[in-house]
């Protein structure tokens, strides 16, 4: 049921700021700290999504097969891999290392 | 697409009606597939395939989607959750404002083409030299993504319900990945990288203490945080800062969405 409500709350979100951006006159959200913050913010965002999603076990830190994963995504990402590749890169290092740490 | 009357009847679209059909239909197949990554990934962090499907029909902006889905996982509160999804797509609303003097769009289309303002539709229309172009490139790109986003999405999650343990298949490292994939090509310059860094840190930093969801949230003050900063020193060096905005996050459905168009091209 939370479930529900979150993913009603983000869509309401999502949704209102896309409309938002189409019928507001140009301009009004135009000034450049504005602008600057607006295209900062993902990068924190993603960046801490990141390290949360590879180190992070509930709320302790861990250190496991998922970080070497996450390394064959990077390696990926420099060789300028496809989007999927550096997924599917990630994917199959970490199988492999919790297939090899038994 | 082409029901206005033409002159000559024979006559093939002009070359850049072409162009932007050909480049809506690349970027939106290609990231469209990617739907299928966000499928495996709501599946492995315990979402129902119906709300993997109603999060790509009715959010349908991919780095959002993504977050709520780890969010969930993690055991967050509904409304820290979707706090950290919103953020990511706020964006979307500057998209949108350089998307509404192109395509010109009747006030009464304006709450349907408002779903599909995304990175993807964006780095497309904006790419095309005419109005007419860009309203076909909007169209096309926007119309395929939503397409295969969604089909790809169910795929996804249906592969991952039958495969069971997803974590045994790695498939909880999906979601990293696609967030690292995400923002690598953002990290273009100084302020950008040193933002990532100290969002890194915030969030491991306050992840043992404080309530699942929250972390998130924290790091995100990282973005005014080092522009506050780099803008103090800007001034103390005479220096206005760098580039006019820098290049927009590619980022939609399934993201990385200029890499994609080349790639697709």
């Amino acid at each position: 049921m939370t479930t529900w409500l979150a993913i009603g709350l983000t869509f309401a979100g999502c949704y209102a700021v896309k409309l938002l951006g189409l019928s507001v006159p140009s301009g009004a959200l135009e000034r450049p700290l504005v602008r600057r913050l607006a295209a900062l913010l993902p990068v924190a965002l993603l960046a801490a999504l990141t390290a949360q999603q590879t180190f992070a076990d509930g709320t302790t830190l861990v250190f496991d097969a998922r970080a070497a994963g996450l390394a064959a995504a990077g390696a990926a990402l420099l060789l300028r891999a496809p989007f999927l590749v550096v997924v599917a890169a990630a994917v199959v290092v970490t199988a492999a290392v919790r297939a090899l740490a038994g | 697409m082409a029901t206005e009357a033409h002159p000559p009847p024979t006559a093939d679209p002009a070359p850049e009606d072409r162009a932007a059909l050909r480049d809506g239909l690349g970027v939106g197949v290609a990231v469209g597939l990617s739907g299928f990554a966000f499928g495996v990934t709501a599946a492995g962090a315990g979402l129902s395939a119906a709300q993997a499907c109603a999060m790509s029909l009715l959010i349908f902006t991919g780095a959002s989607q993504f977050a709520l889905a780890g969010a969930v996982a993690a055991g967050g509160g509904p409304f820290a959750a979707a706090a950290g999804a919103f953020f990511l797509g706020v964006r979307n609303a500057f998209y949108g404002l350089r998307l509404a003097p192109m395509l010109r769009l009747p006030r009464a289309l304006r709450p349907f083409a408002a779903q599909w303002v995304i990175d993807e539709t964006a780095v497309v229309t904006i790419a095309q030299p005419t109005r007419r172009a860009q309203r076909i490139g909007f169209l096309v790109t926007g119309l395929t993504l939503y397409v295969c986003w969604n089909a790809t999405t169910l795929a996804g999650v249906l592969g991952a319900e039958a495969i069971g343990d997803t974590a045994a298949w790695g498939l909880d490292a999906a979601g990293p990945a696609v967030f690292l994939a995400l923002v690598g090509p953002m990290l273009t310059g100084t302020v950008e990288r040193a933002t990532a860094v100290v969002a890194v840190a915030l969030v491991l930093g306050t992840l043992p203490a404080l309530p699942a969801g929250t972390p998130v949230l924290v790091a995100a003050l990282a973005a005014p945080l080092v522009l506050v900063l780099h803008g103090r020193r800007g001034r103390v060096q005479g220096d206005p800062g760098e580039g006019p905005d820098g290049p927009e996050g590619p980022d939609g459905p399934g993201g990385a969405g200029a890499r994609k168009a080349e790639g697709a091209a």
